[in-house]
């Protein structure tokens, strides 16, 4: 299992690349955190979620 | 005029006396670049200065618009004006020692690099939603020592007390409730905007003092 934003589902395997679109997110608002570390954009169709990863997906709003 | 502004070892003093020498010291030896001049940055960059910061880079191509001097650190008389030349002038009247550096450019992967490369942390200010998670990428696809303190979410009359400080990796910060978007209700209010944008200067300093949030 893999915790995502708190919540534990059966993604190990999946990349982040696939998880994000499985979730809807829209891939150019958010950041990637996975075990303290941020994951660069250009690694998600590579960066392969492992069982126990925790993930926490950044999603932005707009305003400032 | 002149002869009545303060030297800069009055200037000094008076910041030590209240931040005490060695606080004080880590501030005017730090680098913060302030990327976007608007709600966020315009009062980012007055907070930082007034805190003695010993450098500021200041990165905005937009020009000063009636519809900014609601929340953002801006007058009348400067509406047309660039954004990075209003602020470099109201900058200096409050602390003329600063150390500035105003670039009117758009930031992009291209120029990122070069344009931050002497900042020790940098404050994401921008409006655009892409455009903050296109700077969080750059920032640690690229670089390795920095710190970025991030906003989002600001808008609207939401209460005062969801606007929160949270760490989200090792050098990342977010400010904001992370929720509100503009696009969803009634736009920007000064107050929240300005909470925001305290929340990320605050950070900052903490940052230097290293006072970190867990």
């Amino acid at each position: 299992m893999v915790k995502v934003n708190g919540e534990l589902l059966a993604i190990a395997g999946k990349t982040a690349e696939e998880y994000l679109s499985e979730a809807n997110y829209d891939t150019a608002r958010v950041a990637i955190e996975c075990n303290g570390r941020i994951i660069p954009k250009a690694e998600y169709g590579k960066t392969v979620f492992l069982d126990g990863d925790s993930i926490e997906v950044v999603s932005f709003v707009g305003g400032g | 005029m002149a002869e009545l502004l303060p030297t800069k070892e009055a200037y000094i003093q008076a910041l030590n006396q209240r931040h005490g020498e060695e606080l004080q010291s880590r501030f005017s030896s730090a680098t913060v670049a302030v990327c976007g001049l608007g709600g966020l940055g315009s009062n980012i960059a007055v907070s930082l200065a007034r805190a003695g910061i010993g450098k500021l880079i200041l990165i905005d191509f937009d020009r000063v618009d009636l519809t900014n001097l609601h929340r953002q650190q801006y007058k009348v008389s400067q509406i047309g004006m660039y954004k990075t030349e209003a602020m470099l002038d109201h900058l200096r009247e409050i602390n003329h020692f600063l150390e500035l550096k105003a670039h009117t450019v758009r930031i992009t992967e291209q120029n990122a690099a070069e344009l931050l490369k002497d900042a020790d942390i940098i404050c994401e200010a921008f409006d655009d939603a892409k455009c903050k998670a296109m700077l969080v990428d750059i920032v640690f696809g690229t670089m390795q020592k920095k710190y970025l303190v991030a906003a989002s979410g600001m808008a609207g009359l939401g209460s005062a007390n969801s606007i929160k400080t949270r760490k989200i990796a090792e050098r990342f910060y977010l400010c904001g409730d992370e929720a509100s978007d503009v696009a969803d209700g009634i736009g920007l209010v000064s107050s929240r905007v300005l909470l925001c944008a305290a929340h990320q200067a605050h950070m900052v300093l903490r940052i230097l003092a290293e006072k970190f949030e867990t």
